[in-house]
């Protein structure tokens, strides 16, 4: 086990500099340690000016998500030896402008996710009198998985189409969508499939998977996506029989 | 930046990274994603061979057996060996991708992927044993 593992971390001051430079630091090495407790020694010890986001510490916040080495992580899931012997690059997630440092302006999914109206929409609302809307723990279980997402933006840092057109919906986005469709009380799955239909939307998915792989959450926004994809092109045929739906 | 993004107004100065031309390089699903788009283009050309196959069938033996000859030159016996491995990389890679876009229930529980990729091969089978035996009865 070595004492120490050196961090190569990405700075960037926009009042002092007009482009990111990689900073070292050595840092204790510990087993149980992952790569935001090494940051966060930095923060504590080395470097007080080291600026990045964080919350729970435990894969639920979302926020400490970053490139490790070159693929995007959730930084308190990160372990420290599983990157020996080092140097550990820690950089900005990828795709997003950088503000400071570490962190990344994530604007843009927000607006995204807005488009996709990730919310249960009921063609008609039933009085609070009648009670809730009951659903079957089978009924769950179909959109239970795309529900787990945390928002960390790790599947659009892996995306090179957001990458190369930053206009895509994006991964979460769409899977968020799915997550609705597939809710038993929600009555808009239409509606949604003609938002994702659109230019920006699904269609501009050519498949590369990637998303799904760093998912930290098991959601698979890549398999949401091809089966919306499924259902768009369903839809398109019966568009064009004579005795189609529209 | 395209126009479709939106960031916060008035925000301070942020850095934007520019993506390497050799992006695809980065690691290997990459690489693996666009050799699958690359297959293509095999998959195109060994359509346009067919094409042209049937079009010397049509225009009788002569045809036919000039056809034959060209084929047997190490070009197209070399395009023919590429396309091959290109189109059983495309559909392999494929098949094993179905499961993700559908996904099935049966009694509730959803069908595990194997069996749905499996599918795909055992009808990819069928299908082979079927033109087999058409061609070798004729
Ligand atoms: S789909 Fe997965 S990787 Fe993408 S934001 Fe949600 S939890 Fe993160
Ligand atoms: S700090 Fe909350 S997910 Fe990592």
């Amino acid at each position: 086990m070595p004492p120490s593992v050196t961090l190569a971390v990405t700075r960037y001051r926009p009042e002092q500099e007009s482009e990111p430079t990689l900073q070292t630091y050595e840092v204790p090495f510990r087993k149980d340690w992952v790569v935001l407790d090494a940051l966060n020694y930095i923060k504590d010890n080395l470097d007080g000016s080291l600026s990045f986001r964080w919350s729970c510490r435990m894969g639920v916040c979302g926020s400490c998500g970053m490139m490790v080495n070159g693929s995007p992580k959730l930084t308190c899931a990160a372990f420290l030896s599983d990157y020996l012997p080092g140097p550990i690059r820690v950089e900005p997630l990828n795709y997003f402008p950088i503000i400071r440092d570490l962190v990344v302006d994530m604007t843009d999914f927000m607006h995204k996710l807005k488009k996709v109206k990730p919310w249960i929409i009921r063609a008609q609302e039933k009085p609070l009198a009648d009670g809730e809307y009951l659903q079957t723990p089978d009924q769950l279980e179909m959109y239970k998985q795309f529900s787990m997402c945390i928002n960390c933006m790790l599947c659009y840092s892996a995306c090179p189409v957001y990458g190369l057109e930053q206009s895509f919906i994006g991964p979460a986005a769409i899977a968020l969508a799915q997550r609705y469709n597939l809710d038993s009380r929600d009555e808009a799955a239409r509606e949604r499939l003609e938002i994702l239909s659109e230019h920006d939307g699904m269609w501009q998915c050519t498949f590369v998977g990637e998303c799904s792989k760093v998912c930290p959450k098991n959601v698979d926004p890549a398999g949401a996506i091809q089966q919306l994809k499924l259902v768009g092109a369903v839809d398109w045929f019966r568009f064009l029989l004579p005795w189609g739906t529209r | 930046m395209s126009p479709g993004t939106q960031y916060t107004p008035y925000h301070p100065k942020w850095y934007r990274r520019r993506m390497s031309v050799w992006w695809w390089l980065q690691n290997r699903s990459y690489v693996y994603f666009v050799l699958r788009e690359l297959t293509s283009v095999f998959v195109g050309l060994c359509a346009l061979l067919l094409l042209w196959h049937l079009r010397a069938l049509v225009q009788g033996p002569e045809a036919h057996a000039h056809f034959l000859a060209q084929m047997r030159r190490p070009f197209f016996v070399g395009l023919n060996g590429v396309g091959l491995l290109f189109i059983l990389f495309h559909t392999i890679t494929w098949f094993n991708l179905t499961p993700k876009a559908m996904v099935v229930r049966l009694g509730g529980k959803r069908v595990p992927d194997w069996t749905i990729a499996g599918l795909n091969y055992v009808a990819w089978v069928l299908l082979s044993v079927a033109v087999a035996v058409v061609l070798l009865r004729g």
